[in-house]
């Protein structure tokens, strides 16, 4: 369409690691290094790990663009959304923007508990940009599209988690910058209100503003985005439109169960327990590398319990198919299994009888509650595989594009 | 249509300044939220901004008493120490705020972009709001013992800028350090504890500089404190030619309060674009 109004020349950024827990110094560890190091002459102070988590990347978007940016966990994507938004310096490398530019990369950014919801919408919306005229001017529609009148009043500690999200949404959606910037913001609210949200960017983004819209559900790419960009390891792997990039992206997904859950930093929870491992098994105590549509499969959740008793342990696993769409959920709360007791346990496994999805890749995430205290919530925490199998004993199954799963059942003539 | 922003590591931001303008309104509501959240969350609200003035007002009245510092004929002592509680404690209030200001909104700095130093400055508006109203106390003092003071009353404005600017140098410098090392956070409040002590509160400048049996390095060293040129400016423009300000000792106290001010806008300014990494 337009001109080019976002472009970038071997943009990079580094980030110091094992700094990312704490990032901010003690001075007596700046101290206590110094010290040493004129104590050991020679042994120099070690300089932290350092890591880019954007190294060369190359791109140019132009004017009325709506741009999808994908990649897996950790690929790099928020850190190209702040870089863009100013918010960090890159290190190395060059990009420059030519218009007005407003980020959204949380919702309710600045979101005040204490202050009423009319409060927090002057508030929120002069945070993102917004001048006193023109929230003014815009505080009815905003209102009208957050669905929470009666409520605007209230502080909005007493909101439900849905009104808070409904109404920092409105906020944002109705910031009119020449380029938006979205991160994964659509991930929470109910799936009516993320449907209106979608709906709303589609609106916004056809008055000819450029969209830059980061999210793991394919689903939602495909339908807002005209191109996209896939990011890898912080580099650019294909840039172009939207399907071609989604199937390269869904091509790349590695194989394998990823299991590594101990090393998950962005987890929450008050960590009465803490899942470390997540494997695939056959009912027997077998492993398996994959599982297999309409053969048992076991999913393994290795965990640490914290300190305290682990009475009432509930574990919820949420399945998700490759556009990032809930499809499944098997809860021990559903299923009238809470653990009273699991205190001497280490391992949680979910007997799947006969595996009802068909053969692709699922994502999951994990909730877990202990004494009705979420204990260890980790989203995104992993993917599997389902190979195909005999579900039916005919040899046959459903095709790829229809549907992520089957079910027995028979047809009858009459 | 603005000019395109560059973005390089290093690139000097040419529009800082015309942003910090635009951003204004980002500044107002800021400070509002304080004001706002602090009332809503405090059951006596307004009395707060008095209670700590009166209290440190009180303490340095008797600690003044006890020691014997010199009143001038004409001016009751509790004036005195008031006519210095207020912009000390503006000074302090300033201070703690803006030193504290990146840390506390850490949640904004790595969301959204605005010139860094709006923070700083929304909370020099609330420390102000809080002077204003502690400033009542001053006035209902004067009232009290029927003291009107002379047109030099009109210089008061600039010696209340004088404080903010002396707090604000020094609070960028703390901001930006807290930012990196937490422990910044435990030398605010020593700093406040300790200025109180070596600053004409309790006291007056004349106690210092007409002492025989303080030596001239301790005196220069005296008049390098900020506040001291506040202070007496603050006691001239209520009491005028009772309280005479020391000029030599103002000039080098209100250079060095120059001085660090630009030190600090200059350090912050290098530094902020690094916030939002590890804050
Ligand atoms: N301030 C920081 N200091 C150190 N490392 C950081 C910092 N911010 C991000 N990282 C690291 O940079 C990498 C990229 O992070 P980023 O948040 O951009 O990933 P992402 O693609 O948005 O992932 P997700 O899909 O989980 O949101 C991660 O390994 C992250 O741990
Ligand atoms: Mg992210």
């Amino acid at each position: 369409m337009g001109a080019p109004i976002i472009v970038a020349q071997g943009l990079g950024k580094k980030f110091t690691l094992g700094a990312k827990r704490e990032p901010y110094t003690a001075l007596r560890e700046v101290i206590g290094r110094k010290a040493r190091a004129l104590l050991s002459p020679g042994g120099k102070a070690k300089a932290g790990n350092e890591f880019w988590a954007l190294k060369d990347l190359d791109f140019s978007i132009n004017e009325g663009d709506r741009v999808g940016i994908i990649g897996r966990n950790g690929a790099g994507k928020s850190t190209l959304l702040k870089v863009i938004s100013r918010i960090i310096d890159p290190t190395e490398g060059r990009a420059e923007i030519r218009g007005r530019l407003a980020s959204l990369l949380e919702v309710g950014t600045g979101f005040h508990p204490e202050l009423s919801g009319r409060e927090n919408i002057f508030l929120n919306g002069s945070i993102l940009g917004m001048s006193r005229a023109e929230i003014t001017a815009r505080f009815d529609e905003i209102v009208a599209f957050s669905e929470v009148e009666r409520f605007l009043d209230t502080p909005v500690k007493r909101y439900s988690s849905g009104m808070y999200v409904r109404l920092a949404f409105a906020v944002a959606a109705h910031l009119e910058p020449e380029i938006l910037v979205v991160d994964e913001v659509l991930a929470v609210g109910d799936a009516e209100f993320q449907r209106k949200c979608i709906g709303k960017m589609k609106e916004v983004s056809s008055g000819g503003r450029t969209v830059l819209f980061v999210s793991h559900n394919m689903a939602a790419i495909q339908n807002l985005c005209n191109t996209a960009m896939y990011l890898r390891h912080g580099k650019l792997v294909v840039q172009g439109n939207t399907p071609a990039v989604v199937a390269e992206y869904l091509r790349a997904t590695d194989a394998g169960p990823s299991s590594d859950l101990a090393a998950r930093m962005d987890r929450q929870g008050n960590g009465a327990v803490r899942f470390t491992d997540f494997t695939l098994g056959t009912p027997d105590g077998g492993e398996l590398a994959a599982a297999q549509t309409g053969s048992a499969v076991v999913f393994r959740f290795d965990f640490q319990p914290g300190p305290g008793p682990v009475n009432n342990l509930h574990l919820a696993m949420g399945i998700d198919d490759v556009y990032g769409q809930r499809i499944l959920h098997l809860s021990n709360e559903t299923t009238g299994q809470v653990f009273a007791r699991a205190q001497e346990s280490t391992r949680i496994s979910i007997l799947v009888p006969r595996c009802p999805l068909l053969p692709g890749t699922y994502g999951f995430t994990l909730f877990s509650t202990v004494n009705g205290e979420v204990a260890d919530y980790i989203f995104n925490a992993g993917t599997f595989h389902v190979e195909s199998g005999d579900f039916f004993g005919t040899g046959r199954l459903p095709a790829g594009d229809q549907g992520a799963f089957t079910t027995e059942h028979s047809f009858i003539l009459s | 249509m603005q000019p395109p922003v560059i973005l390089a590591p290093g690139a000097r931001n040419k529009q800082y300044w015309s942003d910090l303008w635009r951003y204004r309104g980002l500044l107002g509501f800021l400070a509002w939220r304080d004001v706002a959240v602090r009332y809503k969350q405090t059951a006596m609200g307004v009395l707060w901004a008095l209670i700590r003035p009166v209290i440190t007002l009180a303490a340095m009245w008797f600690i003044g008493w006890l020691f014997g510092s010199t009143v001038p004929a004409g001016v009751p002592r509790i004036l005195l120490v008031a006519a210095a509680t207020m912009p000390w404690q503006l000074f302090a209030s300033v201070f703690d705020g803006v030193a504290n200001s990146m840390v506390g909104n850490s949640n904004l700095v790595t969301k959204v972009y605005f010139p860094r130093l709006v923070l700083p400055l929304s909370t020099v508006v609330v420390s102000l709001i809080d002077m204003a109203i502690s400033l009542a106390v001053l006035v209902v003092l004067m009232a009290l013992y029927r003291y009107l003071p002379g047109p030099e009353v009109l210089l008061l404005p600039v010696f209340l800028a004088l404080a903010v600017l002396a707090a604000l140098g020094t609070g960028l410098y703390m901001a930006a350090l807290n930012v990196k090392y937490r422990d910044f956070r435990y030398v605010v409040p020593i700093v406040v504890q300790f200025g109180l002590y070596v600053t004409p509160v309790a006291f007056g400048s004349a106690d210092v500089y007409n002492n025989p049996s303080i030596p001239a390095a301790l005196k220069f060293l005296y008049s390098c404190n900020p506040m001291v040129s506040v202070i007496d400016g603050f006691r001239f423009s209520l009491f005028g030619h009772e309280m005479p300000v020391h000029w030599p000792g103002f000039v080098v106290s209100l250079a060095v309060s120059l001085l660090l001010l630009l030190l600090g806008i200059r350090y912050f300014r290098r530094t902020e674009k690094g916030f939002a990494d590890i804050i």
